[in-house]
């Protein structure tokens, strides 16, 4: 068996003194994983690294197997924000979720996404909006979305402020008003209507929002490891877009 | 051809563990093995004997992480030094690359690793505590952040900054950029974009 796709790298692992076992996200089937010979050699680490986005070549005689794996530098994301805390830890986190996407399942359009929201890592005032959309559309994908569209008690389209922290569905004001504390809060720039730009408070809120549901409803072996990276992705915005704004 | 069947025991043993070696496979160890079996008087006892040496006076160096057969270790014992300038590496491997291009003259931190969150490497797991204690001395005045050009790297230096803004230091970072000898058409893509992203003015 044998596919070229592109991907981002979602993890390297060494093997042995020269080889690598890289891990990515392709587009068009999902996360493999695959044997990357010479993988630990100078030219090669500068490729390595996660986040970056790469073409594939995987080969396998056999589907189930581990496979050898090609790769070939399409954009160093990692090399433009090395210098950028914020935008490391945003691709630390972003590529420590894609480790919940099943092997081998394609999500194209989060793959989309995903490349969209990298393309603006060098601009601290648009990515955290995006990187929050991508945190809802990685839920949707896995089946865990929210419905953001109306209210889950009065089906109204209007004046959607709250989302239960039960149903993942939106609550209108008037409906939320006498349970808010027990509710999440709804940035209104994840409602489709919404063109301004967000506020700090909205960002970190949609933050809230993304993170409680994907702590909830995201879990396996290295849970809680992957939220952790997150966790520092959400400090250092705090104090990052604090200071942009 | 299968050693087990021409060499005793302790000698199948020896090239069992050589092999464990970085950079010896099984021929080169065989090889290794031979020279030292051949050469027992000048070579196989005093190796032996050296390595029981270090090994029974190997000790982790309390102040910086560094491994030496001496507490504090050869490094940080050295009056020569500039003990206001501590410079901070992932691994001891590191600490010997700057040592060997002799550029600089300070104290050295080891953290033992990088922050890795998928690999359970948190910063319980690195040597970050003492690192801050030592920055707290009033004689220390900087602190060099030579990590590896990573994402992991980066990601622990930023942990590291965050971690010693309460305290009164300079803290830097190397550059990062075209090496020495570096022709741009065989270099790789990562290095040429971190180049270009982190380019400076030239100063007349």
């Amino acid at each position: 068996m044998r596919c070229s796709d592109e991907a981002i790298i979602i993890s390297v692992r060494s093997h042995g003194e020269a080889a690598a076992i890289v891990e990515v996200f392709t587009r068009n089937y999902g996360r493999i994983l695959g044997f990357f010979y010479g993988g630990q050699s100078r030219k090669q680490r500068a490729l390595l690294q996660i986040g970056n986005h790469v073409d594939i070549v995987w080969h396998a005689r056999l589907s189930q197997h581990l496979g050898r794996i090609q790769l070939e530098l399409r954009t160093s994301y990692a090399a433009r924000v090395i210098e950028d805390f914020s935008g490391l830890a945003m691709l630390a986190s972003m590529t420590a979720l894609m480790r919940f996407i099943p092997e081998r399942d394609p999500h194209i359009k989060l793959f989309d996404i995903s490349i969209f929201v990298l393309n603006f890592l060098n601009n601290l005032s648009v990515w955290p909006a995006l990187y929050v959309r991508w945190e809802l559309t990685l839920l949707d994908e896995l089946g865990y979305g929210l419905d953001l569209e109306s209210c889950a008690a009065t089906q109204a389209r209007e004046n959607l402020v709250y989302v239960s922290p039960r149903s993942g569905n939106a609550i209108s004001y008037e409906v939320g008003m006498p349970y808010k504390d027990k509710l999440l809060p709804l940035p209104q720039f994840l409602l489709g209507n919404h063109t301004s730009v967000p506020s700090v408070d909205e960002i970190l809120d949609g933050l809230k929002l993304t993170g409680f549901f994907l702590a909830a409803r995201l879990r396996n072996q290295q849970g809680c490891l992957v939220h952790d990276a997150r966790k520092r992705l959400v400090t250092l915005l705090q104090s990052s877009i604090v200071k942009v704004a | 051809m299968n050693t087990n069947n021409i060499n005793g025991p302790e000698i199948d043993r020896i090239i069992q563990l050589m092999t464990r070696l970085p950079g010896l496979g099984r021929r080169s160890a065989r090889k290794a093995t031979l020279e030292l079996i051949k050469r027992r008087s000048d070579l196989l006892i005093p190796l032996a004997n050296a390595m029981r040496v270090a090994a029974d006076r190997l000790i982790d160096c309390p102040k910086c992480g560094n491994i030496d057969t001496v507490s504090p270790c050869t490094i940080c014992a050295d009056k020569q030094r500039d003990s206001g300038l501590i410079i901070v590496v992932e691994e001891i491997a590191d600490l010997w690359a700057l040592e060997r291009a002799t550029a600089i003259k300070g104290l050295f931190h080891v953290l033992g690793g990088h922050l890795s969150p998928l690999d359970g490497i948190g910063p319980d797991q690195l040597n970050i505590t003492k690192l801050i204690e030592r920055a707290r001395d009033s004689v220390v005045k900087e602190i060099i952040l030579a990590l590896n050009l990573t994402v992991e790297g980066q990601s622990t230096a930023h942990y590291l900054v965050d971690s010693l803004k309460e305290v009164d230091v300079k803290i830097t970072q190397l550059a990062h950029g075209v090496p020495m000898g570096g022709e741009l058409d065989y270099m790789d893509e990562g290095t040429i974009a971190a180049a270009i992203q982190l380019r400076r003015e030239v100063l007349l």
